[in-house]
């Protein structure tokens, strides 16, 4: 288990690599001005303040979010799931448009935070989400039954039960900010990442060297996660006492009425951004549909395939800490993360390094495309997997064992389907990301291959917002899909035998 | 449990076995579902490979023309120049590309300067004015762009515009403008006023551009630059001429609230920027790439460009441009070359040492 989570690691690590070589090309010289210059701590400063201030709202409402659908009893959860889950799916720049269009005046500090907490809230809202299916709901009637107020039990009883997988979304989605480009380059908000690309431009070995920050920076969140003390999580709800609870109309209606606040500024700003380009353009013919059916198949197949190759690929990993837990294996599980505070563009470029050195039968071919999207996607699938792992208890698949199975049918018939909800939601987690990503896909994708976001791109860079807006739709449109299969497949679980 | 030997080991193999078995089982399924292979050639037909950074609906365009004309197959990879840029870098000798298409020449210049190019054939060199493609023929020009002054019409009138680039620096205007110094469209103008006036005075008014921009002094590129114009986010604003006629031609002339100026005849601003293209060192189909060259700079390929939504001009002698812009010979660029822009280096510095960049 732990070389195959070696193995693993040192592929997810190889951009690394190449970070290193430019680095030494571009001569420390390049680098050492670039990196100590003010503006270097002007941006250092900028980007920590909007993490900071993005992981706080993006868990209070991500958590939020996961307690009302999955605990509070609200009616019409499928749907909930999925719309709350779309935002992760809409490109950058749209999100970024419509809120610079609405209020170009506004503080850039202030709305860069609003543009990456409505982004990253679903990185936190699918883990903890999973996370509150599984555990146990007697444990929080208990705590009222012995007379616990609801603050006390949410701080004593719940917030133990989704820990690792909310501090693990957390952990997303501080990479996620420390790494974003599209949007604060259209709110003029200034990151290291968007130096880098700016950098980029005159002297791309040493815009390889500045992401040294960023990973600094991402191993340093990373590190503050081992501090947080880890407990194993509590044991499975036994369905037969799960009580549908039914939410008076007071408490129901101004829940829903803040999910649905939520969800239109999440989705409802965008689309209605993107209606609003239909409108406004002068060329108001559709997409051939030729284009549109090639460009939404290609985007569907290698979404698809890199997140199941994420999920495969991040379920070693997982368990590799979670059955017995040394400092080699914490280590060699935390670097995988590593490569999220990366921008997309060093990744593209490292693959193409050793593609066109080591394997160029694969170069510009859908496998590489596919690899590219299983390594920058990996930690969304490794955070939500990791949340099942912990929760599934390795007594039931000794109990499988016991009673005469042999370990792979045990995998198969036990583990894998209390594993099942993380899962889940870590292929929609990553197929939702990967549907929108555009620097990888324009780099590697077999030529002559479009994917909606390439397409979506090819338009709005020529400000031809009217071209641009239906590929904008149907990726909107596919979000949809992943989020209503979590949500059925949610409801159809089947009872697992109490203790 | 008493018989068989329950050591550990002896238990994980089977795991192992089956985690692996699925691993090569899914990477086997991949290989196979992802299908398109990478290689160039097919049949008897050639094709070529071009890495594209240019409008892409246009250059769609050519290559259909070019197709049609002479039979070859043109696929296209695009992308920011700068990204294709640090692509065909990396990918080195093994590059699939065989020409590359940008909008700024500062690009080609890097690429020949590290040897990566080949040479153009005189012919097609001899379709376009001397000064417009390499000096060393690594590259050729294909099109050309004006700098111009975008200004809202509700905000200013014509005769209130500063004659010269240098003006945009005076205090009166702080506050009303924007500037994209990360545009690689800016740096022609910025070598060029360093060429006129000296590094020292350079600098200077850089630093009043900073100063008069405040707040919106790293726009990220011209389109937004733009469309604030027309918006009456800001009043003034320093741009390529083709943005102006592709925001019209995208939301309509009555919802532009904008025109454009041009500067004082040979003025240090008023540059003609030059977008070319070159065949790499690399290219496993050199002729073809030469026809492909020629065709872009010919009479029918320049008609195509004129013809098309990119809105520039064509360099051409004898090829009209697009009906709406103002005929070339009817303007006053000053003489700066794309030989003076050479790889952008001594801009870069510039922007760099006035805290722009």
């Amino acid at each position: 288990m732990v070389a195959l989570g070696a193995l693993i690691a040192l592929v997810l690590l190889s951009p690394l690599v190449l970070i290193a070589l430019d680095a030494r090309s571009a001569g420390w010289g390049e680098i050492h001005r670039v990196l100590f210059r003010s503006r270097s701590g002007f941006l250092l400063r900028h980007t920590v303040v909007l993490s900071l201030l993005v992981v706080a709202f993006a868990a209070s409402i991500g958590t939020a979010a996961a307690w009302c659908t999955e605990r509070a009893g609200i009616r019409g959860r499928r749907i909930w799931t999925v719309l709350l889950v779309a935002p992760v799916a809409i490109p950058d720049f749209v999100v970024g448009y419509a809120w610079h269009s609405i209020a170009p005046q506004m503080n850039s500090l202030l709305a860069a935070a609003i543009v990456m907490t409505l982004g990253t809230y679903p990185l936190v809202y699918l883990p903890v989400a999973a996370a509150f299916r599984r555990a146990d709901p007697t444990m929080e009637d208990t705590a009222h039954s012995l007379g616990v107020g609801p603050v006390a039990t949410f701080r004593r009883v719940t917030l133990p039960l989704i820990r690792t997988a909310l501090l693990g979304g957390c952990v997303l989605v501080v990479l996620t900010v420390i790494s974003e480009y599209g949007a604060f380059e259209i709110l003029r908000y200034q990151t290291f990442t968007t130096e880098i690309f700016t950098e980029f431009q005159f002297e791309p070995q040493a815009a390889g060297a500045l992401s040294i920050p960023l990973v600094l920076l991402g191993l340093l969140v990373l590190g503050t996660d081992l501090i947080i003390p880890r407990r194993r999580s509590a044991r499975i709800a036994p369905r037969r006492t799960v009580i549908r609870r039914r939410l008076r109309p007071r408490t129901a209606i101004p829940l829903a009425a803040g999910l649905v606040v939520l969800i239109g500024l999440g989705v409802g700003v965008p689309v209605g951004t993107i209606v609003y380009w239909m409108i406004q353009s002068q060329h108001t013919t559709l997409p051939a549909a030729a284009t549109l059916g090639s460009a939404t198949w290609a985007t569907l197949r290698y979404s698809a395939l890199g997140a199941g190759v994420a999920v495969t690929l991040a379920l070693p990993v997982a368990m590799m800490t979670f059955r017995r837990s040394s400092p080699t294996r914490m280590l060699l599980e935390r670097s995988t993360y590593v490569t999220q505070a990366l921008p997309g563009v060093v990744i593209a470029l490292s693959l193409v390094y050793f593609a066109t050195r080591y394997a160029y039968g694969v170069y510009q071919t859908g496998l590489l495309l596919v690899a590219a999207y299983a390594i920058l996607h990996f930690p969304l699938a490794l955070v939500c997997v990791k949340t099942s792992v912990a929760q599934a208890p390795s007594q039931l698949s000794d109990v499988g064992r016991s009673l005469g199975k042999g370990p792979v049918v045990v995998f198969l018939r036990v583990t894998l389907p209390l594993l099942a909800p993380g899962l889940l939601a870590g292929f929609c987690l990553v197929f939702l990301t990967a549907v929108t990503e555009l620097t990888a896909t324009l780099v590697l994708a077999p030529i002559g291959v479009h994917t909606l976001a390439t397409q979506f791109w090819a338009y709005q860079s020529e400000v031809a917002y009217g071209a641009a807006a239906p590929y904008a739709l149907v990726i909107i449109g596919l979000a949809m899909v992943p989020g209503a299969l979590l949500g059925l497949w949610f409801d159809r679980e089947r009872l697992v035998p109490g203790r | 449990m008493t018989g068989r030997s329950t050591s550990i080991r002896t238990r994980r193999w089977p795991v192992k076995a089956a985690g692996g078995a699925l691993l090569v089982l899914l990477v086997a399924i991949v290989a196979s579902g992802c299908g398109s292979s990478n290689g160039a050639t097919a049949g008897s037909a050639t094709t070529l490979t071009l890495y594209n950074a240019q409008h892409e609906q246009t250059t769609a365009r050519l290559i259909a023309a070019f197709t049609r004309q002479t039979g070859i197959k043109v696929r296209v990879e695009n992308d920011d120049e700068d990204v294709l840029t640090a692509q065909i870098e990396q990918e080195g000798h093994r590059s699939p590309a065989d020409v590359f298409y940008t909008e700024n020449s500062n690009w080609l210049q890097q690429l020949g300067e590290r040897g990566m190019l080949e040479k153009v054939d005189a012919a097609a060199l001899a379709n376009v004015p001397k000064q417009d493609s390499a000096g060393n023929g690594d590259w050729l020009g294909v099109s050309a762009r004006i700098s111009v002054l975008v200004y809202n019409t509700s905000k200013l009138t014509a005769s209130q515009l500063p004659k010269s680039v240098l003006g945009l620096a005076e205090p009166r205007w702080k506050g009303k403008i924007e500037i994209a110094p990360s545009e690689t469209d800016f740096w022609p103008i910025v070598s060029s006023v360093a060429r006129a006036d000296g590094h020292a005075a350079a600098l200077a008014w850089l630093k009043g551009l900073k100063a008069n921009a405040g707040e919106n002094d790293d726009v990220p590129d011209n389109e937004t630059l733009t469309s604030d114009v027309s918006q009456g986010t800001t009043d003034l604003a320093l741009i390529n001429h083709y943005y102006y006629y592709r925001l019209q031609a995208e939301v309509g002339k009555s919802s532009v609230h904008a025109k454009i100026a041009y500067f004082a005849p040979r003025d240090p601003g008023y540059v003609e920027d030059i977008s070319g293209a070159a065949i790499l060192k690399s290219s496993k189909h050199k002729p073809a790439a030469q026809e492909f060259l020629d065709f872009l700079t010919s009479k029918a390929g320049q008609t195509v460009l004129a013809h098309s939504d990119s809105f520039e001009y064509p360099i051409r002698e004898g090829v009209p441009a697009n009906g709406e812009l103002t005929p070339l010979d009817q303007l006053a660029p000053n003489s700066f070359t794309p030989a003076e822009l050479g790889t952008g280096l001594d801009a870069k510095t510039l922007l760099q040492e006035a805290g722009l960049l």
